[in-house]
Protein backbone atom coordinates (compact mmCIF):
# COMPACT_ATOMS: atom_id res chain seq x y z
CA UNK A 1 0.00 0.00 0.00
CA UNK A 2 1.05 3.81 -0.73
CA UNK A 3 1.01 6.14 2.46
CA UNK A 4 1.46 9.89 2.43
CA UNK A 5 3.43 10.51 5.53
CA UNK A 6 2.66 14.47 6.38
CA UNK A 7 5.20 16.05 8.82
CA UNK A 8 3.99 18.89 10.76
CA UNK A 9 5.74 20.99 13.05
CA UNK A 10 5.24 24.19 14.67
CA UNK A 11 8.03 26.10 12.55
CA UNK A 12 10.23 27.94 15.64
CA UNK A 13 10.71 23.93 16.98
CA UNK A 14 11.48 22.55 13.64
CA UNK A 15 14.49 24.32 13.39
CA UNK A 16 14.84 26.08 17.02
CA UNK A 17 14.94 23.27 19.86
CA UNK A 18 17.87 21.18 21.46
CA UNK A 19 16.73 17.98 19.24
CA UNK A 20 15.28 19.89 16.27
CA UNK A 21 16.27 17.83 13.10
CA UNK A 22 19.16 18.79 10.79
CA UNK A 23 18.85 18.88 6.79
CA UNK A 24 21.83 16.16 6.46
CA UNK A 25 20.29 13.93 9.52
CA UNK A 26 16.65 14.18 7.22
CA UNK A 27 18.85 13.53 4.27
CA UNK A 28 20.24 10.51 5.83
CA UNK A 29 16.82 8.69 6.15
CA UNK A 30 15.57 9.49 3.06
CA UNK A 31 18.38 7.91 1.42
CA UNK A 32 17.81 4.75 4.08
CA UNK A 33 14.25 4.41 3.47
CA UNK A 34 15.16 5.41 -0.28
CA UNK A 35 17.14 2.42 -0.24
CA UNK A 36 15.08 0.15 1.60
CA UNK A 37 12.67 0.61 -1.33
CA UNK A 38 10.22 2.44 1.18
CA UNK A 39 10.88 5.93 -0.14
CA UNK A 40 8.57 6.72 -3.38
CA UNK A 41 9.06 10.58 -3.10
CA UNK A 42 9.58 13.16 -0.34
CA UNK A 43 10.49 16.96 0.17
CA UNK A 44 10.86 19.49 2.85
CA UNK A 45 8.49 22.61 1.99
CA UNK A 46 9.88 26.62 2.37
CA UNK A 47 7.99 28.15 5.45
CA UNK A 48 4.02 28.54 5.28
CA UNK A 49 4.70 31.89 4.75
CA UNK A 50 5.92 31.81 0.93
CA UNK A 51 2.61 29.37 0.58
CA UNK A 52 -0.31 31.04 -1.98
CA UNK A 53 -3.82 29.39 -1.71
CA UNK A 54 -5.81 29.31 -5.06
CA UNK A 55 -9.94 28.24 -5.42
CA UNK A 56 -12.12 28.26 -7.82
CA UNK A 57 -15.27 29.09 -7.43
CA UNK A 58 -18.37 29.46 -9.32
CA UNK A 59 -16.02 29.40 -12.26
CA UNK A 60 -14.15 32.59 -10.44
CA UNK A 61 -10.26 32.11 -9.63
CA UNK A 62 -9.38 33.41 -6.16
CA UNK A 63 -5.92 33.77 -4.87
CA UNK A 64 -5.25 34.56 -1.71
CA UNK A 65 -1.73 34.88 0.51
CA UNK A 66 -1.06 31.85 3.15
CA UNK A 67 -1.93 28.23 4.16
CA UNK A 68 -5.70 27.21 3.77
CA UNK A 69 -6.00 27.24 7.26
CA UNK A 70 -4.28 29.10 10.06
CA UNK A 71 -3.08 26.23 12.52
CA UNK A 72 -0.43 25.69 15.47
CA UNK A 73 1.32 23.75 13.70
CA UNK A 74 2.10 23.96 9.71
CA UNK A 75 2.82 21.31 7.53
CA UNK A 76 6.72 20.99 6.56
CA UNK A 77 7.29 18.27 4.38
CA UNK A 78 5.95 14.66 3.77
CA UNK A 79 6.86 11.24 2.85
CA UNK A 80 5.23 9.11 0.09
CA UNK A 81 6.05 5.56 1.17
CA UNK A 82 5.38 1.96 -0.17
CA UNK A 83 4.50 -0.14 3.00
CA UNK A 84 3.22 -3.42 3.50
CA UNK A 85 0.49 -2.43 5.89
CA UNK A 86 -0.21 0.00 8.41
CA UNK A 87 2.03 -1.31 10.94
CA UNK A 88 4.73 -1.08 8.60
CA UNK A 89 3.84 2.54 7.88
CA UNK A 90 3.70 3.85 11.32
CA UNK A 91 7.33 2.01 11.94
CA UNK A 92 8.73 3.60 9.14
CA UNK A 93 7.05 7.10 10.19
CA UNK A 94 8.09 7.15 13.88
CA UNK A 95 11.68 7.29 12.47
CA UNK A 96 10.72 10.50 10.54
CA UNK A 97 13.49 12.89 12.49
CA UNK A 98 11.19 15.61 12.81
CA UNK A 99 8.91 13.46 14.94
CA UNK A 100 10.18 14.16 18.07
CA UNK A 101 9.43 18.03 17.30
CA UNK A 102 6.40 17.98 15.46
CA UNK A 103 3.72 14.80 14.34
CA UNK A 104 3.58 12.86 11.35
CA UNK A 105 0.49 12.28 10.19
CA UNK A 106 0.38 9.11 8.56
CA UNK A 107 -2.69 8.74 5.58
CA UNK A 108 -3.25 5.64 3.01
CA UNK A 109 -3.39 6.87 -0.64
CA UNK A 110 -7.04 6.53 -2.23
CA UNK A 111 -7.37 4.69 -5.89
CA UNK A 112 -9.09 7.26 -7.73
CA UNK A 113 -12.01 4.97 -9.26
CA UNK A 114 -11.20 5.24 -13.06
CA UNK B 1 -31.40 -37.06 19.22
CA UNK B 2 -31.83 -33.71 16.93
CA UNK B 3 -32.68 -31.79 20.57
CA UNK B 4 -29.19 -33.27 22.18
CA UNK B 5 -27.52 -31.76 18.55
CA UNK B 6 -29.37 -28.41 18.96
CA UNK B 7 -27.35 -28.23 22.54
CA UNK B 8 -24.42 -29.28 21.16
CA UNK B 9 -24.63 -26.82 18.27
CA UNK B 10 -25.39 -24.41 20.94
CA UNK B 11 -22.98 -24.61 23.22
CA UNK B 12 -20.09 -24.95 20.09
CA UNK B 13 -21.10 -21.64 19.16
CA UNK B 14 -20.56 -20.56 23.07
CA UNK B 15 -17.36 -21.60 22.89
CA UNK B 16 -15.99 -21.82 19.90
CA UNK B 17 -17.72 -19.47 17.72
CA UNK B 18 -15.21 -16.18 18.87
CA UNK B 19 -12.51 -18.37 17.32
CA UNK B 20 -14.04 -19.61 14.17
CA UNK B 21 -15.10 -15.94 13.46
CA UNK B 22 -11.29 -14.94 13.98
CA UNK B 23 -9.90 -17.24 11.92
CA UNK B 24 -12.34 -16.79 9.13
CA UNK B 25 -11.38 -12.80 8.99
CA UNK B 26 -8.25 -14.14 8.70
CA UNK B 27 -9.03 -15.96 5.64
CA UNK B 28 -11.32 -13.99 4.13
CA UNK B 29 -9.70 -10.87 4.93
CA UNK B 30 -13.10 -8.98 5.43
CA UNK B 31 -14.88 -8.45 9.08
CA UNK B 32 -18.64 -8.43 7.41
CA UNK B 33 -18.06 -11.36 4.88
CA UNK B 34 -16.31 -13.47 7.53
CA UNK B 35 -19.62 -12.26 10.23
CA UNK B 36 -21.80 -13.39 7.97
CA UNK B 37 -20.16 -17.14 7.02
CA UNK B 38 -20.01 -17.40 10.70
CA UNK B 39 -24.12 -17.22 10.93
CA UNK B 40 -23.84 -19.39 7.78
CA UNK B 41 -21.77 -22.53 9.03
CA UNK B 42 -23.84 -22.41 12.06
CA UNK B 43 -27.08 -22.62 10.09
CA UNK B 44 -24.88 -25.52 8.03
CA UNK B 45 -24.28 -27.27 11.56
CA UNK B 46 -27.43 -27.61 12.59
CA UNK B 47 -29.15 -28.80 8.88
CA UNK B 48 -26.55 -31.63 8.23
CA UNK B 49 -25.32 -32.47 11.89
CA UNK B 50 -28.58 -34.42 13.09
CA UNK B 51 -28.55 -36.54 10.06
CA UNK B 52 -24.07 -36.84 9.44
CA UNK B 53 -23.51 -36.50 13.26
CA UNK B 54 -20.87 -34.32 14.82
CA UNK B 55 -18.19 -34.03 12.96
CA UNK B 56 -14.48 -35.14 14.54
CA UNK B 57 -12.89 -31.66 14.52
CA UNK B 58 -16.27 -29.34 14.62
CA UNK B 59 -14.19 -26.13 14.38
CA UNK B 60 -12.58 -27.07 11.39
CA UNK B 61 -15.88 -27.79 10.19
CA UNK B 62 -17.48 -24.75 10.89
CA UNK B 63 -14.08 -22.57 9.23
CA UNK B 64 -14.55 -24.77 6.40
CA UNK B 65 -17.77 -24.54 5.94
CA UNK B 66 -18.15 -20.67 6.15
CA UNK B 67 -15.14 -20.25 4.04
CA UNK B 68 -16.65 -22.08 1.34
CA UNK B 69 -19.91 -19.82 2.15
CA UNK B 70 -18.20 -16.96 1.80
CA UNK B 71 -16.69 -18.10 -1.66
CA UNK B 72 -19.90 -18.47 -2.83
CA UNK B 73 -21.75 -15.30 -1.48
CA UNK B 74 -18.56 -13.81 -3.58
CA UNK B 75 -19.49 -16.05 -6.56
CA UNK B 76 -22.85 -14.15 -6.74
CA UNK B 77 -21.36 -10.87 -6.15
CA UNK B 78 -19.21 -11.66 -9.23
CA UNK B 79 -16.56 -10.43 -6.93
CA UNK B 80 -14.59 -13.78 -7.18
CA UNK B 81 -12.30 -13.01 -10.23
CA UNK B 82 -10.67 -10.36 -8.02
CA UNK B 83 -10.18 -12.64 -4.89
CA UNK B 84 -8.80 -15.61 -6.60
CA UNK B 85 -6.10 -13.43 -8.82
CA UNK B 86 -5.45 -11.14 -5.58
CA UNK B 87 -5.35 -14.08 -2.81
CA UNK B 88 -5.27 -17.68 -3.53
CA UNK B 89 -5.41 -18.44 0.25
CA UNK B 90 -9.14 -17.51 0.03
CA UNK B 91 -9.55 -19.91 -1.99
CA UNK B 92 -7.23 -23.07 -0.96
CA UNK B 93 -8.94 -25.22 1.69
CA UNK B 94 -6.89 -24.63 4.91
CA UNK B 95 -5.38 -27.44 7.01
CA UNK B 96 -6.77 -27.70 9.61
CA UNK B 97 -3.97 -28.83 11.32
CA UNK B 98 -2.30 -25.43 10.50
CA UNK B 99 -5.42 -23.69 11.17
CA UNK B 100 -3.54 -21.11 14.26
CA UNK B 101 -7.04 -20.63 16.21
CA UNK B 102 -5.32 -19.32 18.95
CA UNK B 103 -3.18 -16.88 16.81
CA UNK B 104 -6.36 -15.97 15.45
CA UNK B 105 -7.61 -14.94 18.43
CA UNK B 106 -4.63 -13.10 19.30
CA UNK B 107 -4.87 -11.28 16.13
CA UNK B 108 -8.23 -10.54 16.20
CA UNK B 109 -7.71 -8.48 19.77
CA UNK B 110 -4.95 -7.01 18.54
CA UNK B 111 -6.59 -5.43 15.36
CA UNK B 112 -9.48 -4.80 17.70
CA UNK B 113 -7.47 -2.57 20.21
CA UNK B 114 -4.83 -1.05 16.67
CA UNK B 115 -3.82 2.42 18.41
CA UNK B 116 -4.94 4.24 15.18
CA UNK B 117 -8.65 3.33 16.29
CA UNK B 118 -9.99 5.54 19.21
CA UNK B 119 -10.47 4.31 22.32
CA UNK B 120 -14.69 4.34 21.69
CA UNK B 121 -13.83 2.47 18.24
CA UNK B 122 -11.49 -0.38 19.58
CA UNK B 123 -13.63 -0.75 22.82
CA UNK B 124 -16.90 -1.08 20.92
CA UNK B 125 -14.83 -3.20 18.52
CA UNK B 126 -13.80 -5.22 20.38
CA UNK B 127 -16.89 -5.97 22.57
CA UNK B 128 -18.78 -6.72 19.30
CA UNK B 129 -16.13 -9.25 18.07
CA UNK B 130 -14.31 -10.43 20.55
CA UNK B 131 -17.01 -10.72 23.13
CA UNK B 132 -19.74 -11.50 21.45
CA UNK B 133 -21.98 -8.58 22.66
CA UNK B 134 -24.55 -7.49 20.58
CA UNK B 135 -24.65 -3.75 19.49
CA UNK B 136 -27.31 -2.85 21.31
CA UNK B 137 -26.20 -5.01 24.97
CA UNK B 138 -22.82 -2.39 24.33
CA UNK B 139 -24.85 1.08 23.53
CA UNK B 140 -27.07 0.39 27.00
CA UNK B 141 -23.63 -0.45 28.75
CA UNK B 142 -22.39 2.97 27.15
CA UNK B 143 -25.57 4.42 27.67
CA UNK B 144 -25.19 5.61 23.97
CA UNK B 145 -27.87 4.98 21.06
CA UNK B 146 -27.60 1.60 19.22
CA UNK B 147 -27.49 3.71 16.13
CA UNK B 148 -24.28 5.33 17.42
CA UNK B 149 -22.57 2.67 18.58
CA UNK B 150 -23.26 0.74 15.08
CA UNK B 151 -21.97 3.72 13.35
CA UNK B 152 -18.86 3.54 15.21
CA UNK B 153 -18.25 -0.05 14.52
CA UNK B 154 -18.90 0.38 10.92
CA UNK B 155 -16.61 3.13 10.67
CA UNK B 156 -13.45 1.57 12.62
CA UNK B 157 -13.76 -1.60 10.61
CA UNK B 158 -13.80 0.70 7.70
CA UNK B 159 -10.68 1.74 8.81
CA UNK B 160 -9.44 -1.50 9.28
CA UNK B 161 -10.08 -1.87 6.00
CA UNK B 162 -8.89 1.29 4.36
CA UNK B 163 -5.90 2.05 6.02
CA UNK B 164 -4.46 -0.97 5.86
CA UNK B 165 -4.46 -2.19 9.51
CA UNK B 166 -3.05 -5.46 9.49
CA UNK B 167 -4.11 -8.82 11.31
CA UNK B 168 -1.23 -9.46 12.78
CA UNK B 169 0.31 -9.55 16.64
CA UNK B 170 3.12 -7.35 16.42
CA UNK B 171 6.46 -8.13 15.60
CA UNK B 172 8.84 -8.54 19.69
CA UNK B 173 9.63 -5.21 18.91
CA UNK B 174 6.74 -3.33 18.87
CA UNK B 175 5.12 -5.95 20.95
CA UNK B 176 5.41 -4.39 24.55
CA UNK B 177 3.65 -1.38 23.63
CA UNK B 178 0.64 -2.71 21.82
CA UNK B 179 0.17 -4.75 24.62
CA UNK B 180 0.19 -2.01 27.13
CA UNK B 181 -2.77 -0.52 24.43
CA UNK B 182 -4.70 -3.82 24.78
CA UNK B 183 -4.56 -3.90 28.32
CA UNK B 184 -5.40 -0.14 28.56
CA UNK B 185 -8.79 -0.75 26.46
CA UNK B 186 -9.51 -4.63 28.89
CA UNK B 187 -9.19 -1.47 31.71
CA UNK B 188 -11.14 0.83 30.38
CA UNK B 189 -14.16 -1.80 30.00
CA UNK B 190 -13.44 -2.79 33.45
CA UNK B 191 -13.56 0.50 34.57
CA UNK B 192 -16.53 1.52 32.81
CA UNK B 193 -18.61 -1.16 34.62
CA UNK B 194 -17.27 -0.31 37.84
CA UNK B 195 -17.18 3.18 37.86
CA UNK B 196 -20.89 3.09 36.98
CA UNK B 197 -21.68 6.91 36.34
CA UNK B 198 -25.03 6.11 35.63
CA UNK B 199 -27.73 3.92 34.29
CA UNK B 200 -28.78 0.56 35.30
CA UNK B 201 -26.43 -0.75 37.37
CA UNK B 202 -27.18 -4.35 36.77
CA UNK B 203 -26.45 -3.91 32.91
CA UNK B 204 -22.63 -2.21 34.40
CA UNK B 205 -21.93 -5.29 36.21
CA UNK B 206 -21.64 -7.10 32.99
CA UNK B 207 -19.04 -5.24 31.62
CA UNK B 208 -16.70 -5.77 34.38
CA UNK B 209 -17.35 -9.75 33.93
CA UNK B 210 -16.65 -9.24 30.27
CA UNK B 211 -12.96 -7.36 30.98
CA UNK B 212 -12.48 -10.53 33.09
CA UNK B 213 -13.32 -12.64 30.89
CA UNK B 214 -10.79 -10.87 28.23
CA UNK B 215 -8.26 -10.99 30.95
CA UNK B 216 -8.46 -14.51 31.43
CA UNK B 217 -8.36 -15.20 27.83
CA UNK B 218 -5.04 -12.97 27.27
CA UNK B 219 -3.38 -14.82 29.65
CA UNK B 220 -4.19 -18.01 27.94
CA UNK B 221 -2.78 -16.65 24.94
CA UNK B 222 -0.21 -14.23 25.65
CA UNK B 223 0.86 -15.20 29.00
CA UNK B 224 3.52 -12.17 29.93
CA UNK B 225 3.49 -10.66 33.53
CA UNK B 226 1.86 -7.37 32.68
CA UNK B 227 -0.94 -9.59 31.54
CA UNK B 228 -1.56 -11.37 34.80
CA UNK B 229 -1.19 -8.24 36.64
CA UNK B 230 -4.16 -6.49 35.12
CA UNK B 231 -6.60 -9.67 35.54
CA UNK B 232 -5.18 -9.80 39.32
CA UNK B 233 -5.65 -6.17 39.50
CA UNK B 234 -9.35 -6.56 38.06
CA UNK B 235 -10.48 -9.70 40.33
CA UNK B 236 -9.13 -7.53 43.38
CA UNK B 237 -11.60 -4.62 42.59
CA UNK B 238 -13.90 -6.77 41.40
CA UNK B 239 -14.11 -9.34 44.64
CA UNK B 240 -15.07 -5.62 46.91
CA UNK B 241 -17.48 -4.67 44.21
CA UNK B 242 -20.93 -5.65 46.57
CA UNK B 243 -19.44 -3.83 49.50
CA UNK B 244 -18.47 -0.41 48.16
CA UNK B 245 -21.61 1.23 47.97
CA UNK B 246 -24.51 1.37 50.17
CA UNK B 247 -28.25 0.41 47.98
CA UNK B 248 -28.90 3.92 47.89
CA UNK B 249 -25.04 4.83 46.34
CA UNK B 250 -23.75 6.21 49.35
CA UNK B 251 -19.46 5.25 49.38
CA UNK B 252 -18.59 2.58 51.97
CA UNK B 253 -14.83 3.36 52.82
CA UNK B 254 -12.50 0.58 52.24
CA UNK B 255 -11.82 0.47 56.47
CA UNK B 256 -16.02 0.70 56.59
CA UNK B 257 -16.92 -2.24 54.42
CA UNK B 258 -17.60 -5.64 55.07
CA UNK B 259 -14.91 -7.63 54.66
CA UNK B 260 -16.96 -11.33 55.42
CA UNK B 261 -18.83 -9.89 51.96
CA UNK B 262 -15.65 -9.94 49.51
CA UNK B 263 -15.62 -12.28 47.42
CA UNK B 264 -13.45 -14.76 48.65
CA UNK B 265 -12.96 -17.40 45.78
CA UNK B 266 -11.85 -13.79 43.36
CA UNK B 267 -9.23 -12.62 45.71
CA UNK B 268 -7.89 -16.27 45.51
CA UNK B 269 -7.44 -16.61 42.15
CA UNK B 270 -6.16 -13.26 41.75
CA UNK B 271 -3.33 -13.82 44.73
CA UNK B 272 -2.09 -17.16 43.26
CA UNK B 273 -2.10 -14.54 40.05
CA UNK B 274 0.06 -11.94 41.50
CA UNK B 275 3.96 -14.34 41.31
CA UNK B 276 3.35 -14.75 37.81
CA UNK B 277 2.66 -11.09 37.91
CA UNK B 278 5.52 -9.64 39.84
CA UNK B 279 8.20 -11.72 38.04
CA UNK B 280 10.81 -10.25 35.64
CA UNK B 281 12.77 -7.42 35.99
CA UNK B 282 10.58 -4.04 36.09
CA UNK B 283 7.10 -5.03 37.59
CA UNK B 284 4.79 -3.16 35.32
CA UNK B 285 1.84 -0.99 36.61
CA UNK B 286 -0.98 -3.14 36.44
CA UNK B 287 0.97 -5.73 38.85
CA UNK B 288 2.29 -3.26 41.49
CA UNK B 289 -1.72 -1.80 41.54
CA UNK B 290 -2.42 -5.56 41.80
CA UNK B 291 -0.19 -5.81 44.62
CA UNK B 292 -1.31 -2.93 46.46
CA UNK B 293 -4.98 -4.44 46.45
CA UNK B 294 -3.58 -7.84 47.85
CA UNK B 295 -2.51 -6.32 50.38
CA UNK B 296 -5.81 -4.72 51.32
CA UNK B 297 -7.88 -7.87 50.41
CA UNK B 298 -5.51 -10.13 52.70
CA UNK B 299 -6.15 -8.04 55.67
CA UNK B 300 -8.83 -9.52 58.35
CA UNK B 301 -9.73 -5.97 59.88
CA UNK B 302 -8.18 -2.68 58.10
CA UNK B 303 -6.50 -1.83 61.40
CA UNK B 304 -4.16 -5.22 60.29
CA UNK B 305 -4.01 -3.51 56.91
CA UNK B 306 0.29 -3.39 55.80
CA UNK B 307 0.17 0.40 55.28
CA UNK B 308 4.12 0.30 55.72
CA UNK B 309 4.37 -2.28 52.77
CA UNK B 310 1.82 -0.24 50.26
CA UNK B 311 3.88 2.85 51.01
CA UNK B 312 6.69 1.33 49.16
CA UNK B 313 4.74 0.05 46.25
CA UNK B 314 3.06 3.39 45.54
CA UNK B 315 7.02 4.56 46.05
CA UNK B 316 7.69 2.12 42.95
CA UNK B 317 4.46 2.76 40.93
CA UNK B 318 5.32 6.35 41.18
CA UNK B 319 9.08 5.72 39.55
CA UNK B 320 6.84 3.54 36.84
CA UNK B 321 4.49 5.90 36.14
CA UNK B 322 4.95 9.38 37.88
CA UNK B 323 1.42 10.90 37.47
CA UNK B 324 0.07 13.40 39.72
CA UNK B 325 -3.05 10.83 41.25
CA UNK B 326 -0.05 8.60 41.98
CA UNK B 327 1.72 10.73 43.99
CA UNK B 328 -1.53 11.39 45.79
CA UNK B 329 -2.29 7.87 46.53
CA UNK B 330 1.22 7.54 47.80
CA UNK B 331 0.89 10.26 50.15
CA UNK B 332 -2.22 8.81 52.15
CA UNK B 333 -0.37 5.41 52.37
CA UNK B 334 2.35 7.16 53.97
CA UNK B 335 0.08 8.79 56.28
CA UNK B 336 -1.50 5.50 56.86
CA UNK B 337 1.93 3.84 57.41
CA UNK B 338 2.41 6.69 60.40
CA UNK B 339 3.62 10.31 59.06
CA UNK B 340 1.06 11.70 58.80
CA UNK B 341 2.51 15.69 58.50
CA UNK B 342 5.20 15.14 55.65
CA UNK B 343 1.64 13.33 54.15
CA UNK B 344 -0.34 16.26 54.71
CA UNK B 345 2.45 18.53 53.35
CA UNK B 346 2.76 16.70 50.07
CA UNK B 347 -1.23 16.60 49.67
CA UNK B 348 -1.38 20.12 50.22
CA UNK B 349 1.25 21.05 47.38
CA UNK B 350 -0.59 18.77 44.97
CA UNK B 351 -3.99 20.17 45.92
CA UNK B 352 -2.41 23.52 44.91
CA UNK B 353 -0.68 22.45 41.83
CA UNK B 354 -1.35 19.59 39.21
CA UNK B 355 -4.54 18.45 41.26
CA UNK B 356 -6.29 21.74 42.10
CA UNK B 357 -9.69 21.18 40.43
CA UNK B 358 -9.84 17.18 41.28
CA UNK B 359 -11.98 16.35 43.85
CA UNK B 360 -10.90 13.52 45.31
CA UNK B 361 -7.34 15.04 46.38
CA UNK B 362 -9.22 17.98 48.47
CA UNK B 363 -11.40 14.83 50.53
CA UNK B 364 -8.17 13.20 50.81
CA UNK B 365 -6.15 16.66 52.70
CA UNK B 366 -9.75 16.69 54.45
CA UNK B 367 -9.40 13.07 55.89
CA UNK B 368 -6.34 13.50 56.86
CA UNK B 369 -6.32 16.81 58.70
CA UNK B 370 -9.78 14.81 60.66
CA UNK B 371 -7.36 12.15 61.37
CA UNK B 372 -4.49 14.06 62.47
CA UNK B 373 -7.21 16.28 65.19
CA UNK B 374 -7.19 19.51 63.03
CA UNK B 375 -10.64 19.46 62.73
CA UNK B 376 -11.60 23.34 62.18
CA UNK B 377 -9.31 23.28 58.90
CA UNK B 378 -10.56 19.77 58.18
CA UNK B 379 -14.50 21.12 57.96
CA UNK B 380 -13.30 24.19 55.66
CA UNK B 381 -11.04 21.69 53.26
CA UNK B 382 -14.69 19.31 53.19
CA UNK B 383 -16.69 22.38 52.25
CA UNK B 384 -14.03 23.31 49.36
CA UNK B 385 -13.70 19.29 47.98
CA UNK B 386 -17.92 19.60 48.20
CA UNK B 387 -17.90 22.48 45.63
CA UNK B 388 -15.51 20.47 43.31
CA UNK B 389 -18.17 17.38 42.86
CA UNK B 390 -21.53 17.31 41.49
CA UNK B 391 -21.78 13.27 42.12
CA UNK B 392 -24.47 13.19 44.26
CA UNK B 393 -22.78 9.69 46.31
CA UNK B 394 -19.61 12.05 46.79
CA UNK B 395 -21.56 15.20 47.39
CA UNK B 396 -23.28 12.90 50.43
CA UNK B 397 -20.19 11.93 51.81
CA UNK B 398 -18.76 15.33 52.06
CA UNK B 399 -21.76 16.56 53.71
CA UNK B 400 -21.93 13.83 56.57
CA UNK B 401 -18.47 14.57 57.03
CA UNK B 402 -19.30 18.39 57.44
CA UNK B 403 -22.69 17.74 59.33
CA UNK B 404 -20.42 15.54 61.67
CA UNK B 405 -18.13 18.07 62.95
CA UNK B 406 -21.03 20.76 63.03
CA UNK B 407 -23.00 18.27 65.56
CA UNK B 408 -19.88 17.83 67.57
CA UNK B 409 -18.43 21.48 67.46
CA UNK B 410 -20.70 21.59 70.32
CA UNK B 411 -19.05 19.21 72.53
CA UNK B 412 -15.96 20.49 71.70
CA UNK B 413 -13.73 18.70 69.67
CA UNK B 414 -11.20 21.25 68.45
Amino acid sequence: MKYLCLVYSDEQDLHGLPNSPQDQECAAYAEKISQSGHLLAGEALQPVATATTVRVRAGDLQITDGPFAETKEQLAGFYMIEAKDLNEALRIAQDIPPARVGSIEVRPIRQLNT
Amino acid sequence: MSDAIHHTVQRIYREHSRQVLATLIRLLKDFDLAEEALQEAFACALKQWPDEGVPHNPTAWLVSTGRFKAIDQLRKHRREVDLVSEDTAVCQAPDPDTLHLEDDRLRLIFTCCHPSLSHEAAIALTLREVCDLSTEAIASAFLTKASTTAQRIVRAKRKIQSAGIPYEVPGKQALPERLQGVLKIVYLIFNEGYYASGGDSLQRVHLTDEAIRLGRLLTRLLPQSEVYGLLALMLLQHSRQDTRSKPNGDIILLEDQDRTRWHHDAIAEATALLPRALVGPATGSYALQAAIAALHAEAPTAADTDWQEIWGLYQALYLRTPTPVVALNQAVAQAMAGDIDTAISHIEQLANGDLASYFPAHAAWADLLRRSGRHHQAHERYHYALSLTRLAAERRYLQMRIEQYEKNIGSAVD
